[in-house]
């Protein structure tokens, strides 16, 4: 498993201080961080891939800091947001799939080949030329969530992937995460998803206040929301 | 009928080579520009729509094509109306429509990737001078793109100050969308660097 440290890190943004002095080292294959609104979990997670650099302290994934590194580590640690349509760039669900792949170089059969097999994998090789935009929630995050996986990133950091979907498609996103072979790195406040994971971290006004196996930390956060 | 997304098909207008559409648009819009006459509007509304035609996709994907601008058209064409007369008007607004529907053509007849990589191309001299051509396509993928999103936030503002009883304040439907859309390009913005793009 990838290594993923937190090194004595705060953050503030402007005067509100959202992160105080966290420290962790993250090697386990599924890891849920959970809080209430304003915990700092979301910035948290976005520190692992250098898309918020800490204001103290530092992150490195590896050995790469992602002050110097952020390059190499995105390259690494792909990041899924709560809204698919933020996170979608191209018009059809094919192409937006292919956007990711534009570095690989590829030829035209091996990338039309690589996108048809992503897409295969999430049941969406049927709407490979659909617009993006008129999918149905669920099927928006499966295509976000694929248009990471088709790089093969050894880590997936998904913030909120289940927060805006309804029962039947948190499920699916659910499962699909559930049977990745990639660490998976998930903030959520969807703790049935978390129930299987292997280490879930409880922050709450930017400090972790538990970091255990699910059924601790979890007894905790329950407790600490009343 | 989604403006701007690509409608597959085997006619001869889909085929064409994406470099040589873009040529023929720009070229053809330029000269028409240059040489702007009711005869030569009309020879070229005559072509576009033969092009049109051709493409076989439907007298209803051609109307989605120039729809959106007809408001701005009349509104351009009562002006021309008053300021230089009907003959000119016509001119204006015929030139206006075929750029539309010519444009429009080549977006629904041709995938966005093809499109790009002609980009890409034709951009390709301009590093000299510092301009990323991935970057020129990205810039063009993102617009087409956000037609549909900022088409979307429209929908859901207008929604919500109808159920507010706002029905008709055009304060209640320009804050919130301005509002919406710099979000959703804030968003944009993030998701971007996530998938590497800044790293390139």
């Amino acid at each position: 498993m990838t290594r993923l440290v937190i090194d004595d890190v705060s953050h503030a943004f402007g005067e509100r201080r959202v992160l105080r002095d966290i420290s962790l080292v993250i090697t386990e294959q599924r890891v849920g961080i959970v809080g209430g609104n304003g915990s700092g979990k979301s910035t948290l997670a976005r520190m692992l891939n250098g898309l918020v650099l800490p204001s103290t302290g530092r992150v490195t994934v590896d050995g790469l800091d992602t002050r110097r590194d952020g390059g190499k580590i995105r390259r690494r640690v792909g990041f899924v947001f709560t809204d698919p349509d933020a996170q979608i760039v191209m018009p059809t669900v094919a192409e937006d799939v292919a956007f990711s792949l534009r570095r690989a170089h590829l030829s035209r059969e091996e990338l039309a080949d690589r996108v048809t097999k992503a897409l295969e994998r999430v049941g969406l090789a049927g709407h490979a030329d659909h617009p993006a935009h008129l999918l149905s929630g669920g099927q928006k995050q499966l295509l976000a969530i694929t248009s990471v996986l088709v790089t093969s990133p050894e880590v997936l950091v998904c913030d909120e992937p289940t927060t805006l979907l309804d029962a039947r498609n948190s499920r699916q996103v659910t499962h699909l995460l559930a049977g990745l072979p990639q660490q998976v790195l998930v903030v959520t406040h969807h703790l049935r998803l978390l129930e299987e994971f292997d280490r879930v971290i409880v922050l709450d006004e930017g400090r972790v206040v538990a970091d255990d196996v699910p059924q601790a930390a979890l007894t905790r956060y329950r407790a600490l929301i009343g | 009928m989604n403006l701007g997304s690509y409608l597959p098909g085997d006619s001869l207008v889909h085929r064409a080579p994406a470099g040589v559409k873009l040529v023929l648009l720009a070229v053809g819009l330029l000269a028409l520009g240059v040489f702007r006459s009711p005869w030569t509007v009309t020879v070229a509304a005559v072509l576009t729509l033969a092009a049109g035609i051709a493409t076989g996709l439907g007298a209803r994907v051609l109307w989605a094509q120039i729809r959106p601008v007809l408001l701005v058209s009349a509104v351009v064409g009562a002006f021309q109306v008053w300021l230089s007369g009907p003959v000119q008007a016509a001119v204006v607004v015929g030139w206006l429509l075929v750029a539309v529907l010519a444009a429009g053509l080549v977006t629904v007849t041709t995938p966005l990737p093809r499109l790009l990589d002609a980009v890409v191309t034709a951009a390709g001299p301009l590093r000299r001078v510092g301009v990323d051509p991935e970057r020129v396509a990205l810039l063009l993928a993102l617009a087409v793109r956000s037609v549909p999103v900022v088409a979307g936030l429209a929908r859901d503002v207008q929604e919500a100050r109808i159920a507010r009883g706002e029905g008709r304040s055009v304060r209640a439907f320009a804050v919130p969308l301005v509002i919406r859309t710099v979000r959703y390009a804030d968003r944009l913005g993030e998701a971007l660097a996530a998938r590497g793009v800044d790293d390139d």
